[in-house]
């Protein structure tokens, strides 16, 4: 009763996925559970990217930053490489973080202020490879910054010297730097100019290629996510309620809650938008509350409920 | 550049009548010329997409024709703002207050920080009303219930003495809408209104903003920086990049025959919805960033990053003008040939920008 990938050996596989953070009361008791996150499973094969959707607080970050162990899960499992991440000692726990990496929204944030760039992007390397000559560290940053079209003569300089789009190549030059197989990547373009989002899913596009890494790509911008994903999973208020190959959940949503969210992005072309304003104001507005375990509609289509939701 | 449209002298004056508009901020660095001569004119009832990215000018010149800058370090380098025939530039801070809130209404992107949150919402709703219409404190409660109502907020009675952080993200920024309408305005303007919000909320409030339209009939200055949204909003488009319009004129046309090359690559850079992953394509990505508004550059601002430019781009800004061939009122700031570029590179087998 899991949406695991038939045929090919899964990359990172999350079973039952819970994080609950307990609310209390103003008076100090103990109050209710906030279900963050409840009962997820998925997985992501090797050079695959995973699409996470939802509105905000459906529970998105929190499922990348407990796959990543950052804010570990309250019950379930995330193996990696077969390897159950929360059995690991800190030795091999410590190995393992070279192979899984994040990039976050906000560049600015996730970079240090007073440290050079060149210096953050080194970083993983003195932690995790500190046999490195100098020499040879700063032939790889040199590298990296190459790779990810920054000029290398500007690792001597500091964060606020880069706009937006390059702090954000900064913080994936660093990402990349162990090579990873696996990167989570929470609404890494969210906070770039339009004009600048097409530069870094391009670059993430070529990574994988060059690398083979696999992404968790989780986003609210469901044009990208289409552009940039092989699978999507569309998450409603912690849970997952569709899963599928990207074709199949665009072309062929079941869940009225994926109906509803593709249903609301704008279409950039002032006729098919109109038409489309019209009529979704003549739709009467759905409550998505079928939830349930998911349950496989066609092959790879996994839709909460099974159910075969008509037009 | 001013009044290059104002050619029917039949017609009504506008509602808005922007003229060489010039906002200025002086920083350590030197001045950074965040607005440089925005000219433009709006109708009554008319709705205006403006779509930029940072640093634009898009939200810096709406706030300045508001009053709303913080000066210094900001200040007005020059030019008029008409709005009813009245040059708000040069009202009183008390004048402009009476009309902001009042005759124009307003809506930012961020809900909690706009409010008050020590105030309960009837009472941010009111004050506008009691300041703006005179309505006493019963009065003025009445009419705030009936805002919410009209914004779609369930049980608006029980709602109108609970605090901001007691509605969600959408809702507030519904209260927000409220407040802006709560005056019955001749022009609304919001600037990144739906942004901050999900997709599905932000189709709510589109729809409602266009139900309200309809019931009011009051023009909209609507600024983002998401294409699809001003497709099925506008009747007119203006792209701003860099302090300046690079390109204006009627929605349709502007989609459907963009004559900047900024423009062109802002819809060429978006992924299609629609496409599947076997028809998928490198996206088109627009090379380089904006450019530093402390040192701009002498000529078109785009120049640096346009494949089509000419050695005159770089040297001289280009005056926005009726584009050659295109709609009336189709204006774009640009010394090359847009469609005659693309024709060119059509008709070059295998040439690919």
């Amino acid at each position: 009763m899991s949406p695991a990938t038939p045929g090919s050996y899964p990359l990172l596989s999350v079973r039952n996925l819970s994080k609950h953070y307990p609310l209390r009361h103003w008076w100090g008791g103990q109050g209710s559970l906030f279900r963050a996150v409840e009962d997820v499973s998925f997985d992501i094969r090797p050079g695959e990217t995973l699409g996470l959707v939802g509105e905000s607080g459906s529970g998105k970050s929190t499922i990348g930053r407990a796959v990543t162990m950052l804010n570990p899960p309250t019950s379930g499992t995330v193996a990696f490489e077969g390897a159950d991440l929360a059995k690991l000692s800190p030795r091999e726990m410590r190995r393992m973080r070279a192979r899984i990496q994040m990039v976050f929204q906000d560049p600015y944030g996730a970079l240090n202020p007073r440290m050079s760039v060149g210096d953050y992007v080194a970083e993983p390397f003195r932690l995790h490879r500190p046999g490195l000559a100098r020499a040879e560290r700063r032939d790889e940053v040199e590298g990296l910054f190459a790779r990810v079209g920054l000029d290398p003569r500007f690792a001597r300089r500091y964060p606020h010297q880069f706009s937006g789009g390059q702090r954000q190549r900064i913080c994936i030059a660093r990402a990349i730097a162990l090579k990873p197989s696996f990167i989570v990547a929470d609404e890494p373009i969210a906070a770039l100019d339009v004009s600048i989002q097409a530069q870094v899913v391009n670059l993430l596009q070529d990574l994988q290629d060059e690398l083979g890494v696999s992404y968790l790509f989780i986003s609210h911008d469901l044009r990208m996510v289409r552009y940039l994903c092989q699978r999507v999973a569309v998450l409603w208020r912690g849970r997952i309620v569709e899963l599928a190959d990207v074709d199949a959940l665009y072309d062929d949503p079941r869940h009225p809650y994926t109906r509803r969210l593709l249903g609301a992005v704008p279409v950039p072309n002032p006729v098919e938008e109109r038409a489309r304003l019209a009529a979704a104001a003549l739709m009467p507005p759905t409550h998505p509350d079928e939830g349930g375990a998911l349950v496989e509609v066609a092959p790879g289509h996994w839709v909460a409920g099974g159910v075969e939701f008509q037009t | 550049m001013s009044g290059s449209e104002s050619m029917v002298g039949s017609e009504p004056a506008p509602l808005l009548d922007v003229r060489d508009l010039g906002v200025a901020f002086d920083s350590e660095g030197g001045a950074v010329h965040a607005v440089n001569g925005v000219s433009y004119t709006l109708r009554e009832g008319e709705t205006l997409g403006i779509v930029g990215e940072s640093g634009s000018g898009k939200s810096v010149h709406v706030l300045a024709m508001l009053g709303l800058i913080p000066r210094p370090p900001g200040r007005i380098t020059g030019g008029q703002v008409l709005f009813e025939g009245r040059d708000l530039l040069a009202f009183p801070e008390r004048e402009l207050r009476k009309v902001r809130g009042g005759r124009i209404g307003f809506v930012f992107q961020d809900p909690m920080s706009s409010l008050n949150p020590g105030m309960t919402v009837a009472a941010q709703i009111a004050e506008p009303l009691r300041i703006h219409l005179g309505l006493d404190g019963r009065a003025a409660r009445l009419r705030a219930r009936e805002l919410l109502d009209l914004v779609r907020i369930p049980d608006a009675a029980a709602r109108l003495d609970q605090y901001p952080h007691e509605f969600s993200g959408g809702q507030r920024q519904r209260v927000m809408i409220a407040m802006g309408l709560s005056c019955r305005p001749k022009l609304l303007i919001a600037d990144e209104a739906t942004t901050a919000l999900d997709v599905t909320v932000q189709a709510e409030i589109i729809a409602l903003v266009q139900d309200l339209k309809r019931e009011i009939g009051m023009a909209i200055i609507w600024i983002t920086h998401d294409l699809g949204v001003v497709a099925g909003i506008a009747d007119t488009v203006q792209v701003m990049y860099a302090g300046r319009i690079l390109e204006r004129g009627p929605v349709d046309d502007i989609f459907a025959d963009p004559r900047s090359a900024y423009t062109l690559g802002l819809l060429r850079s978006l992924p299609d919805l629609s496409r599947g992953r076997a028809g998928r394509k490198r996206l088109h990505q627009i090379e380089g960033a904006p450019p530093d508004m402390r040192d701009p550059p002498p000529g078109d601002p785009f120049a640096a990053r346009n494949v089509y430019a000419t050695p005159r781009c770089r040297l001289e800004p280009p005056p926005l003008a009726q584009a050659s061939s295109a709609a009336p009122g189709h204006l774009v700031a640009a010394w090359y040939d847009l469609p005659a570029l693309l024709a060119a590179e059509r008709a070059a087998p295998g040439a690919v920008p």
